[in-house]
């Protein structure tokens, strides 16, 4: 007897609902017998010891959204490659020179991100 | 009713599996870096201090959360949920042998949803250093998910490799195909195998790529403002990443639950061992690299760090794909196998030569 059609992915959600559940209960279950004492030097939000400045829900450096589309078209093309992989013998020489063609126009898009700097990181 | 019941009891088995497994490494961790820095490791908990993580885990329990007053209080109790069950829902579809009964699920895109589902452990990263409202908190995460998202990609690359020798995305049919070829893919593809190795240490955020918790810098990064069980549930999740990191090691490249060389019929002895205490053992050998690396190497800066997964790894795995195809392509044998290894190994030395030097250069600037 086993799972079939769309209910092979039922352990999935057991497995959700198993680590959801041991994680909570982590959580809660020193509540017996840890203490509570909050005060506000206690609850200030961590700076070596300095009074916290400000908000720390503020601007960043847009560095960061630059590796984040780089990343998009790349995992995109990712999967492409798995795909081409799986059916890669059925296929044959065709196929090996079409993404042959296919990561060498990535290359040229990585390199031309390379020589504009978006690769590098400057402070 | 009953496959049901068997699904829920298979779960909650490897679940324990993976807490008791996750134990086990943090007292290999702690006492495999004590002998490297010439001393014990904790002594005085049990027989060589055996019992030293149940005594951590009633430690910790006991231990007050302090929730920051600025803090968005749900969310920041939520973070650490959410990391455990990105941490665990990978392991669903991960067979632990041969037969029906080793097996949660039975997917064809088994590899592309273990990828999927470990890259989710972003949120929990970016989650808690959001919630925190604190400010080494958000740094930490800032660099957490940059880092995790620009070593996804060598990490997904490199799997295309021993993809394409196998011919399926099953993980039942990647094993089966070592077996029948006779070969674990580590022979066949060395680049891919140090790609993922060096990929899978930076994506479980381990030294020397841990900049996301970067205490020179960062305090300890994304979960400075957490204390007590909430911060151990982020150390455990780590490292349940690091298995599920040695585990698909192992079933890409190292033969998964297979004993050493496969196809030696004198060897056949081997096979007593149950299949998954060979896949947990190759998990836990690659648990030891990253250990073996922890006492080894110091911390990268985050440009060099940039600069090895976009510039060095990244065109490395574009390459083993390439010289994959031309392998399958024109089925080399005899002196052509011998130029595709020394290609591809003369390939890892320049490249790896290469980086050194830049690396050298930045340190000197």
């Amino acid at each position: 007897m086993q799972l079939s059609g769309i209910s092979i992915y039922i352990p999935i959600l057991f497995f959700i609902v198993f680590s959801g559940i041991v994680a909570k209960l982590m959580l809660s279950l020193g509540r017996i017998w840890r203490p509570q004492n909050q005060y506000s030097e206690k609850t200030s939000p961590y700076e070596c010891g300095m009074e916290p400045e400000g908000e720390a829900w503020e601007r960043v450096v847009p560095r960061y959204y630059i590796y984040a589309m780089l990343f998009l078209a790349f995992d995109v093309e990712a999967l492409f490659l798995f795909v081409w992989a799986i059916v890669f013998d059925r296929i044959g020489m065709f196929a090996f020179i079409e993404m042959i063609l296919f990561i060498a126009i990535l290359l040229v898009g990585l390199f031309y991100a390379w020589a504009k700097g978006a690769l590098d990181w400057r402070y | 009713m009953i496959p049901v019941l068997i699904a829920i009891f298979k779960v909650i088995v490897v679940f324990s599996v993976l807490i008791g497994v996750a134990a086990v490494i943090t007292y290999m961790e702690r006492k495999v870096l004590g002998r490297m820095q010439v001393r014990h490791g904790h002594m005085r908990v049990g027989w060589h201090g055996i019992l030293q993580p149940i005594a951590d885990a009633i430690k910790l329990m006991g231990k007050e959360i302090i929730v920051p007053e600025k803090a968005d209080r749900k969310l920041f109790l939520l973070a650490p949920v959410i990391t455990m069950i990105c941490a665990a829902i990978p392991f669903a579809a991960i067979p632990w042998g041969a037969e029906q009964i080793y097996r949660i699920i039975d997917i064809n895109i088994g590899l592309i949803y273990i990828l999927a589902a470990s890259s989710l452990g972003v949120f929990g990263v970016v989650i808690a250093g959001w919630a925190s409202n604190s400010k080494y908190p958000l740094m930490g995460a800032l660099r957490g998910v940059s880092q995790t998202i620009s070593y996804e990609l060598p990490l997904v690359l490199s799997l295309v490799g021993p993809l394409m020798l196998a011919g399926s995305l099953n993980m039942w049919k990647m094993v089966n195909s070592q077996q029948t070829g006779g070969t674990w893919f580590v022979f066949l593809q060395p680049i891919a195998f140090i790609c993922f190795l060096l990929a899978g240490t930076a994506e479980t955020q381990r030294l020397p790529f841990d900049m996301l918790e970067d205490e020179g810098s960062l305090v300890t990064g994304f979960y400075t403002e957490y204390s007590g069980m909430a911060f151990s549930i982020f150390a455990l999740a780590e490292y349940i990443n690091i298995i599920l990191i040695g585990v698909v090691a192992a079933i890409a490249f190292m033969g998964g639950w297979l004993r050493p060389f496969p196809s030696v019929a004198f060897l056949s002895f081997l096979d007593v061992v149950p299949p998954f205490i060979w896949l947990l053992s190759k998990s836990l050998l690659f648990a030891f690299f990253v250990i073996w690396l922890r006492g080894t190497l110091p911390r990268v800066r985050y440009d060099q760090l940039m600069y090895f997964g976009w510039k060095v790894l990244l065109p490395l795995t574009l390459l083993n794909i390439l010289l994959t195809g031309f392998y399958k392509m024109f089925h080399l044998s005899g002196g052509m196998l011998l130029v595709y290894y020394a290609a591809t190994l003369i390939t890892t030395v320049i490249c790896l030569a290469f980086c050194t030097k830049r690396f050298y250069k930045f340190q000197q600037a």
